[in-house]
């Protein structure tokens, strides 16, 4: 069997470096000798309903809108997860699997329903940094799987607020995720955070997690640099390393009050 | 200024910075509106882009250099307190040619604009290169960015702007000038540029041209193109510049048209640049550790396509060097943009605070690697992969890291 992964709309959402959770699977399963097929299918081709597994990534509201509006046009995507197809979104492609989302002029957009949550725009500044989640203990196609913390950095106005039918991934330890405690979502086969890094850079595990929907128990692989990678960066977000410090200004209106 | 000078020497002095910076934030703060005193009585052109902006300043400063009086701020620092600082100094009359953020562009052609006025004889040309993603956490959005290119034109329209006709957001922004030269270097980074900026469509490229497939959005008909050897302008000129790579002829071609609007004689303009052979430290060819070694900058997914096209021959070792203080940019996800992979085969030397990162990224890449924190062990560990000792060391880095590394080899001269 030959494992069909679509990245979806990369000349739309593409924007933070998500592309990479594409070339990150298909390398895990090559490594593995299990064949593998990465289909780029771009904003103007009909996007197929027979693959696996399907991913969206992060863009700007434009795009967003632009995106989430030819995925409920052809609908696809909708009928590929009714077949068992195993979703991952980042960002604007979490967003948009949504009941709805703000488009670039604030104005709710109908999203693809395919996750029981809605973004909203709300006044609080722009989540930018790291985030990092306390342990992630998610049930994923019946199975459960612990993942332990999630890294990455987030970079998103809106916040996404899950319904009954949907679970977040894990509880924020550091940064804003949904903007309720928790960060992203997992519904069923569909799967959505909002952790760039790209994501599956810093947590191959989940990586796994996410194939193993697909393939079953995967065997071990040499992921000595990522896990290197993903302690440093545990590391840094703790000490708050990227956090921007305050100006003198603001100190001093701090001392005021 | 004087209060500037002084706090630029004790900056200087007590190594905080360059010095060029902190002088202008402090004459600032005694007159907020410095940078229009300073540019009443000159010409002035801002060169602003994503990528060039800084070797086509000095490109277009060394043509101008040519005929006339000039004054530049050479070093990069490119928001207001940068511009004051070097305009301070210099004879009240001398020719602006100012390297401007791109999101200080508004506000310092609006400064320029009121301190012209109306009426005024005096130039204020805009060059605009290119515009694509650059530091994700900080620059949201390249499209707000073109909207707000476009008011700013509209409200303060520039004597001339050079644009870029090849780029669909740089065209949108600088359609609402009256005067334009549009230029063409070719198609390089399309990846950002795919959806219109005017309307919810698409962008659609061919070879030569583009057009939006459904508003009326297409590529201009440009009067001043690169070719294969020199610049067309009517008739070719042939160059040939010190600086490598078609990505510095590209930037010599928006500085010669530049040049023109001030009715420089081209084969002068042409000359000027081909003395140009370093820009502030990058593409400095140096000895350390009883290598050669050239510094190379790249601080996003394009400018990294341009630099990875410049490295040495294919089976050299690279070293790349990647921070993220906040003149990076905090999120370095953009490494899964850049195409590493076509190092597959050479040796590379992952350095810089963000080494990590760029290591998972050349793992999956499939390119043999070393993580290696500090630079001379960086230059020792690629001299050993070396076939001989007469092979250039190529080194690419972000910006910061850059700085870093320049320092290393002697700083600026």
């Amino acid at each position: 069997m030959s494992v069909r992964i679509v990245s979806l709309f990369p000349d739309l959402l593409g924007t933070y470096g998500d592309g990479g959770n594409a070339v990150i699977l298909a390398q895990r399963l090559r490594w593995r000798d299990i064949d593998c097929e990465l289909l780029t299918v771009s904003a103007d081709e009909t996007v197929p309903d027979s693959a696996d597994i399907y991913l969206l990534g992060g863009g700007e509201d434009g795009p967003q809108s632009a995106a989430a509006q030819r995925l409920n046009q052809q609908r696809s995507l909708h009928r590929a997860v009714e077949n068992g197809a195993t979703v991952f979104a980042v960002c604007a492609g979490m967003q948009i699997l949504g009941e709805s989302f703000p488009d670039m002029h604030g104005k709710t957009s109908p999203g693809l329903g395919l996750l029981d949550c809605q973004t909203l725009r709300v006044e609080k500044p722009r989540a930018v940094g790291e985030l990092l989640t306390k342990a992630a203990d998610i049930s994923l196609a019946g199975r459960n799987v612990a993942l332990g913390p999630l890294s990455g950095f987030e970079n998103h106005a809106g916040r996404t607020r899950l319904g009954s039918a949907a679970s977040p991934l894990a509880a924020v330890e550091i940064g804003e995720g949904n903007g309720d405690g928790y960060e992203g979502i997992v519904q069923g086969n569909v799967v959505a955070t909002y952790l760039h890094g790209p994501v599956f850079a810093r947590n191959p595990d989940f990586a796994d997690a996410i194939l193993s929907m697909t393939v079953g128990e995967l065997s071990p692989i040499d992921d000595e640099e990522s896990l290197l990678l993903r302690a440093v960066r545990i590391d840094a977000a703790r000490r708050h390393e990227l956090t921007p410090k305050p100006t003198l200004r603001q100190r001093l209106q701090w001392r005021k009050k | 200024m004087a209060i500037g000078r002084t706090v630029a020497a004790l900056s200087k002095k007590f190594r905080v910075g360059t010095g060029s910076v902190i002088g202008g934030r402090a004459a600032l703060i005694v007159d907020p509106h410095l940078l229009a005193h300073l540019t009443r009585a000159r010409d002035v052109v801002i060169v602003s882009a994503t990528n060039g902006k800084t070797t086509t300043t000095r490109l277009l400063a060394a043509a101008i250099g040519a005929d006339q009086p000039v004054i530049s701020n050479w070093l990069g620092a490119n928001m207001t307190p940068g511009l004051v600082a070097a305009l301070g100094p210099s004879s009240a009359f001398a020719t602006a040619v100012l390297e401007v953020d791109e999101r200080w562009l508004p506000r310092v052609l609006q400064e320029i604009k009121v301190s012209h006025g109306d009426a005024s004889p005096l130039r204020r040309g805009v060059v605009l290169l290119n515009l694509s993603r650059d530091q994700l956490d900080r620059t949201q959005e390249v499209r707000h960015l073109a909207e707000a290119w476009r008011k700013a034109f509209k409200e303060n329209q520039p004597t001339f702007v050079v644009a870029n006709a090849d780029d669909p957001l740089v065209t949108y922004a600088a359609l609402t000038a009256n005067h334009v030269v549009w230029v063409s270097t070719g198609m390089q980074w399309t990846a950002d540029a795919s959806g219109c900026p005017a309307c919810a469509g698409r962008i659609s490229f061919s070879e030569t041209n583009w057009s939006c497939s459904n508003c009326d959005l297409q590529r201009p008909t440009p009067s001043i193109s690169l070719t294969d050897d020199g610049i067309y302008a009517d008739q070719n000129y042939s160059i040939s510049l010190p600086l490598p790579g078609r990505v510095n002829r590209m930037n010599a071609t928006f500085a010669f048209a530049a040049a023109r609007q001030f009715s420089i004689d081209a084969t002068r303009v042409i000359h000027a640049m081909e003395e140009v052979e370093e820009v502030a430290g990058r593409y400095r060819t140096a000895t350390f550790a009883g290598q050669t070694v050239r510094l190379l900058l790249a601080k996003n997914p394009a400018g990294w396509h341009e630099a990875l096209n410049l490295l040495e021959r294919p089976d050299t070792p690279a070293i790349i060097g990647i921070n993220s203080r906040i003149a990076d940019g905090h999120d370095p996800s953009w490494l899964w943009d850049v195409d590493f992979e076509q190092l597959k085969g050479r040796y590379v030397i992952a350095t810089g605070e963000r080494r990590h990162d760029l290591a998972v990224r050349l793992h999956y890449a499939e390119v043999e690697h070393a993580v290696v924190e500090h630079f001379a062990d960086c230059v020792r560990i690629a001299g050993q992969h070396l076939e001989s000792n007469d092979i250039t060391i190529d080194i690419v880095s972000n910006y910061t890291a850059f700085q870093d590394q320049l320092a290393q080899l002697g700083g600026l001269v």
